[in-house]
Order: C-alpha cells, then structure tokens, then sequence
C-alpha cells in the first residue's frame, strides 16, 4: 500500500484538476443564478480546441489551455444569449449545450484522431518535493495542476472579499432588488457564465493537451456533469468544492491502480465508481434540506425579466 | 441585453408555430455551415432530407429509427409535464437491452414461442427498476433526478461494457465485444421481404394510442400536468408530489426499456457496445419539438430519425463524420427552446 502511496496522491492531484476548473467555474455562475447544465459540452469544446491549436502551431499546452478557454467562453455566451437574453429554460439550454458540443467537438476531432501531443513535464518545487513520500507526489507535478490552485484562491477571494463577489451574491440571490437599485442583472449574469465556460473550456484543454494527451471523442466521460453534481456537493462554497474534486481524483485514480492493490473487480465496473461515488455523494448532501436551502442561491436555474 | 418583455397572454399560435420556426432556424444556420464546408447547401439538404426518402427501404430505415425515439418521448413528455426531469433515457435503454437480451442469449437459439413476450417484458421490467433508483433517491432523499439518471446512464454504459467484455462475450466472436447473434426465437419478425422494418412497430403504435388515451382521459394525467404548472395548487388540491415522480420515472424507464429491446431484438439483432446512437438523448429533444403531446411526438420523433438517416447519407455521399448529426440536433433544441420564449413574452418595444 504505502508503495503505491505517491502515485496515487500525484494521480488525485492531476485527475482532481479538471474538476477543479470546470466546478470553479460552474459555481460563479451558478452563485449569479444561473444553472448551465452544459458544462460537458463546454469541456468537450474546449477539448477540442485546445487540441487543435496545439497540434497546429506546434506550441503545446502554452497555446491550448487559452485556446481552450476562448472556445468554451464563446459556447457559454451562446448558452447566454437563449438562456439570459431569451430568457429560455436555462435546465434544457444546458443540455442543448452538450448535445451541440459533443457533437460539434466529435465533428471538428475526426481531423485529429491519430495525432499525439508530448504533453507537459512536472516541475519540482524545491526543497518542498525532497519530503520523502509526499514530497514528490504533492509538489512535482505540472504547472496547469499548480495553476488550479491559483484559480481557487482567485475565485474563493473574489467570492468572499470583494465588492465584485458581493454583487455575484445580490444578482443570484435578489435579481429583483439588485436590478431596482440599477445594477445590470443581465450583464453580470453573462459575465459569470461566460467565466464558467472559459473555465470549463480550460478543463477540457487540460484533458486534451496534458492529462491524455491525446484526441478521443466523449473523452470528458461526464467530468462535466460530475463537475455540476460537485457544485451542489460543495453548497456552493469554494473550499469544499476542491475537497470533493480531491474525493473523486482519488476515486478515479483507484481503479487504475486497483489490481497492484490486490482488488480484483474487472476494469469497467471499477470504471462505473466515480458516476457511483457522484449519487452516492449527492444522496448524502442532499438529504439534508435545510443545509441545502440556506446554501442555494434563491434565483437559481429562474430566469430573470426586469 | 433584454430582448423580451411578458406578453399579456400566452400566444397559442407561438406554441404550435414553436417548433417550425426552430426547424426552419436550423436549416438556416445549416446552410451557413454546409456553405463554410464547401459543400451546396441545396445539395447536401437534398442528401440529408430527401434522398433517403426515395425508396423504400428508406422508409423501413425511417421507421425503424422513429420507433424508439418515439416510444422514449412518450415516457419523457409525462415526466417534463410534470417537471421531472429524466435525462437518463439512454441508460434506462441499456438496461432494458441488458434484462431482455440475456433472455435472447440464453434462451434465443433453443426456446420457443414464448422468448420474445418474455423478452419485451424484461426489458421494460429493466428500465422501469433503473428509472426507480432515481425516484427512491428522489422521494427518499431529495437528491436531483437530473444528475443522477444521468450519473446511472454512465454506470450502465459500464455494466454493458463488462458484460460485453466478459460472462456475455460471444466465445466464437474473436474477442470482440459483443454477445452471440440471436436465434429466431430472440427475433422480431421482420413485416416485409427484403426492408428491415420488423414487429415491434405495433408496440410502438399501440403504445402511442395508450399515452394519447391517457392524456386526453386520465384523471391522472390532469393531476400530473397540475403537479408541474402550480406546484401550489396541487398541493392544496392533495395530489401527492411524490407518487407523480414515481409514476414520471417509472414509466419513462419502462418506455426506455422497451426501446432497448425494441433494438437488440430487431435491427442490432445481438448485445454490442453500440446499442443505441444517443437515442435517449434525442428524445428529450423529440418531447420537446413534439409539444409534449402524444400525436406531436410522433411527428417530431420521425423528423428526429430523419436527421439520423441524413446523418448516415452525409457520411457516405459528401464524406462528413456523422456527428453532424448532434450538431443538428443541439441546434433544434436551441432554436426551439429560443422560439419557446416568445409564447410567454414578446420582443421589447423601446420606451418612448
């Protein structure tokens, strides 16, 4: 067990990272209000993307990772303007959303089915990545894996300090007072979704250009919507949404190290863990309604009208 | 940034003229994408829409891709009245595929008359439990019936994988992952000499008329559509929000499940990886387009099959990846759903 200890941590660390992108991302937009259930179209986008473009200039993950991010803010501005402008079911827009992106990365991939790309080579922090055990696990990794941990201390700061969180707060639990006292509703409503899709297109890059890194079609493999399940697993707060991107890290790295480990369950049912976990998880928050209320934005997934 | 402000009255002519718009929007911006891909717009929507229709085997191809998309919808549309959200039709179809094509593996080759009604009823059996887990999570545990069929779609992807990969591997296929072809018996009979249209086209005809007769008779179905349009008022009136999940989720895993079968037992004919094409997706948006009315969703479920078949011909005769097809698709719900806003609203008039 404790041989395969570090692998299995440097393995959470790196499964845990699209999920700390896309989650982030569905949080702020969800704490403005708005439920965009399209997050695994917006990762397949931003995929793709990052994919491409990588593979076309011949400068990596450096190029893709901002690639990806512009694909998936373009997809969520045009979840926005059915879902905010039009005021549409934002819970069936989301799912127009994946649909179009599964289909729409899927279309753009055939061209890119038997590249490979080198992907990216971890960076040892000093004296930190001497620990024994630990110490190469936690701190020799990439640097997209550090930079998830820049985004979380950007959006949980952001959230709890600034007058910007505040005015994401007003918008996704008092739409109606925060527009009769003139702010624009509707703008920063954009604004937080189009973050969510940048940041959810940086997920899918993340999985294109360093996690595989290859193309394969439905290569999320409903990251996205475990993402959304995170959201509510954190009650919509920051810090507990990188516990259960870790959680479930963990729990996909498991299975790939399951039979060193002497578990002998066959691969695919293994493979079905992390969508298990993901109900299991949500059976467990969601049974308590009275957490759940306090924490849900009181606008969430109503479309707003002034 | 606010296009639309409430209209004083839904509009009844915006809700049925929803859908055509939606249509006519996604060929627009189709043309505009066939056009950036070099192709003829005219052309490639005569490859998409028309040829298929020229013959009759394109017909019995038609049918066979409407039936289940069809049978799933009717399930979908009492559960979206209501405002429950099954959006794991998919996996409630792998299930019911699963529970009647063990049936056909084991029994298809040496049994007798009595293997496909048993097959037919294990499947709905099957999506009905795999759409059940959702309702207890639901009822019991308020957890989102959103996620989690979606969650219990990926789990039985992984389920049929195993099986395909191990116990129901066909041992003479040359490890590929797929169970034994089915005898006779595990079989459809095929309606007509050389099409592949085949028998479960009257479960498909006869369940359209239940569902009609049930809308437009049922107590229950009044209780449901109150359920989803004045949660309130259905509350006060006694109606219980609970039975109404279970009855949503129930009854759109079995319809699920009977498409299951409804493939393994007809033109699949075996258990594979590649049991359905995304058909308990599609129907989603097929409830939708068809207004969530049983006579709609037929019109719009062969609509749906159509764009499946055009996704077929593209790929043969102008070389596009199949996968234009989800792009039509999520185009179709878009518009639909962007059309949909203008039954409650209007387009904002500037303030003088």
């Amino acid at each position: 067990m404790l041989d395969y200890l570090p692998l299995i941590l440097a393995g959470t660390l790196a499964a845990a990272t699209p999920l700390i992108f896309a989650g982030l991302g569905e949080l702020v937009a969800e704490r403005s209000g708005v439920i965009n259930l399209g997050v695994e179209g917006m990762m397949l986008i931003g995929a793709i993307a990052g994919f491409a473009a990588a593979a076309e200039t011949g400068h990596g993950v450096a190029i893709g990772l901002p690639a990806g991010a512009l694909a998936g803010a373009a997809a969520a501005a045009v979840f926005g303007f059915f879902a905010l402008s039009l005021a549409a079911n934002q819970a069936a827009c989301g799912l127009a959303l994946t649909i179009f992106g599964i289909g729409l990365s899927a279309f753009i991939g055939q061209h890119y089915v038997s590249y490979s790309l080198p992907g990216l080579q971890p960076i040892a922090i000093p004296l930190l990545s001497d620990i024994p055990l630990l110490g190469p696990a936690l701190f020799k990794q990439d640097w997209v894996v550090y930079l998830s941990l820049v985004a979380f201390a950007l959006v949980a700061w952001t959230l709890a300090k600034t007058r910007l969180g505040l005015l994401l707060k007003a918008v996704g639990e008092a739409p109606d007072a925060a527009h009769a006292i003139g702010y624009p509703v509707i703008a920063i409503r954009y604004g937080a979704v189009i973050f969510g899709g940048a940041m959810a297109g940086i997920a899918g890059a993340y999985l294109s250009t360093v996690y595989t890194p290859l193309w394969v079609q439905n290569m999320s493999a409903g990251r996205g919507w475990i993402a959304v399940a995170l959201v509510v697993f954190a009650t919509w707060k920051p810090t507990r949404l990188m516990l259960g991107a870790y959680l479930f890290g963990f729990v996909t790295i498991l299975q790939f190290h399951a039979q060193g480990l002497g578990i002998e369950v066959p691969v695919q049912l293994l493979a079905a863990l992390p969508y298990l976990a993901t109900i299991v998880v949500l059976v467990l928050i969601s049974r308590d309604r009275k957490l759940l209320q306090l924490n849900l934005p009181a606008s969430l997934g109503k479309p707003f009208l002034p | 940034m606010h296009l639309l402000e409430p209209r004083a009255q839904p509009s009844q002519l915006m809700r049925w003229t929803a859908p055509l718009i939606a249509i006519a929007a996604t060929l627009l911006v189709g043309s505009v994408l066939f056009e950036a891909l070099g192709k003829s717009p005219l052309a490639s929507f005569h490859v998409f829409f028309i040829e298929p229709l020229t013959t009759d085997y394109g017909w019995s191809e038609l049918l066979i891709k409407a039936c289940p998309l069809i049978l799933i919808a009717q399930g979908l549309a009492i559960g979206f009245k209501a405002r429950i959200y099954n959006i794991g039709a998919e996996g409630q179809l792998i299930v019911g595929a699963l529970c009647g094509g063990g049936i056909g593996i084991a029994y298809g080759e040496t049994g007798g008359a009595w293997v496909l009604p048993a097959m037919v009823v294990a499947g709905a059996i099957g999506g009905a439990l795999w759409g059940a887990i959702p309702a207890l999570l639901k009822t019991r545990f308020n957890a989102e019936e959103t996620l989690t069929t979606l969650m219990l779609t990926y789990v039985a992807t992984h389920l049929l994988s195993y099986l395909m990969h191990g116990p129901w591997r066909d041992p003479e296929g040359m490890n590929f992952p797929q169970s034994v072809m089915f005898g006779d018996a595990a079989l459809f009979g095929l309606l007509a000499e050389g099409l592949r249209i085949n028998s479960s086209l009257w479960i498909v005809i006869f369940a359209v008329l239940a569902f009609w007769l049930f809308n437009a008779r049922s107590f229950l179905a009044y209780r449901l559509e109150v359920g989803g349009q004045a949660p309130a008022a259905a509350r006060y009136a006694g109606f219980p929000a609970r039975q109404t999940v279970w009855f949503s989720l129930v009854v759109s895993g079995m319809t699920a499940g009977l498409a299951g079968v409804g493939e393994v037992a007809g033109p699949v004919g075996q258990l594979n990886l590649n049991i359905s094409p995304g058909y308990g997706f599609a129907a989603i948006i097929v409830a939708y387009l068809g207004r969530l009315h049983p006579l709609g969703i037929v019109l719009a479920g062969s609509l749906m099959a159509l764009i499946y078949l055009g996704g077929e011909a593209a790929q043969l005769s102008l070389q596009m990846p199949a996968a234009i097809t989800g792009i039509f698709q999520g185009m179709l719900l878009f518009f639909l759903l962007g059309a949909d806003a203008f039954i409650d609203n209007r387009l904002r008039r500037r303030a003088r």
